[in-house]
């Protein structure tokens, strides 16, 4: 089981679920219509390290964050 | 150093501090970047929230890439709400001569703004909007995306 959650201005709780790779976590989120508008603006981290690969393994207990557009200063 | 404040920096303490702390480490040049809240649009101050495990290791990887530069690096940034004529960021650095801070500032800010995991609010007629139009994705944004394309 590995836990996503959704950072900054996505008003959504974090939630569990079976994955091998990230693959599978784009798989289950693309049929999150709540996440229409932000998963193609949202860049990816595993355990708090940003990812560009959606082979990257998963194993369980492991955190995936999505991180939308940013402006800080 | 990365400081974080709950709500506006103090720039005059916080200046003075990174200030005193490095008067004496031989450095020639000290070049601080303030950002101050502007009244535009009707805003009443901005807000924001931080990630603070990545922003933590962005920052490291820019001190490291500083000292390879002779370099040291110092940041400040609020959580939360700050309001008009308030500053809610700075950054300096400081190097033996003037060139390589004056360009490292300028690297370090645009990266900043690029990358580091902050999103900013408008606080405005009593709301919290997002300001998206002015908000950039992260490098390699869009990758839980590419499958559906």
């Amino acid at each position: 089981m590995v836990t996503i959650e959704f950072l900054g201005p996505i008003q959504k709780d974090k939630i569990n679920l079976e994955a091998q790779t990230l693959q599978d976590v784009a798989e289950h989120l693309s049929q999150d219509a709540e996440l229409k508008t932000w998963i193609d603006t949202c860049a990816v981290a595993v355990n708090d390290v940003m990812v560009m690969d959606l082979t990257t393994k998963l194993n369980s207990g492991d955190k995936v964050s999505l991180l939308p557009p940013v402006c800080g200063g | 150093m990365l400081e974080l404040f709950d709500g506006a920096v103090p720039v005059e303490q916080t200046l003075a501090k990174w200030y005193k702390e490095e008067e004496q480490s031989n450095y020639g040049a000290f070049i601080p970047f303030i950002g101050t809240i502007r009244d535009e649009d009707g805003i009443e101050g901005l807000s924001f929230d931080i990630y603070e495990p990545i922003l933590n290791s962005w920052y490291d990887a820019w001190v490291l890439k500083a000292k390879q530069a002779g370099a040291i690096i110092k940041m400040a940034h609020s959580r939360g709400d700050v309001m008009l004529h308030e500053s809610s960021y700075i950054a300096a650095v400081f190097s033996p001569k003037r060139r390589v801070a004056l360009e490292m500032i300028d690297e370090f800010v645009e990266d900043f703004k690029a990358s580091a995991p902050i999103w900013k609010y408008d606080l405005k007629d009593g709301k919290r909007l997002y300001a998206k139009d002015r908000s950039t994705a992260i490098k390699g944004a869009g990758l839980l995306g590419v499958k559906n394309d």
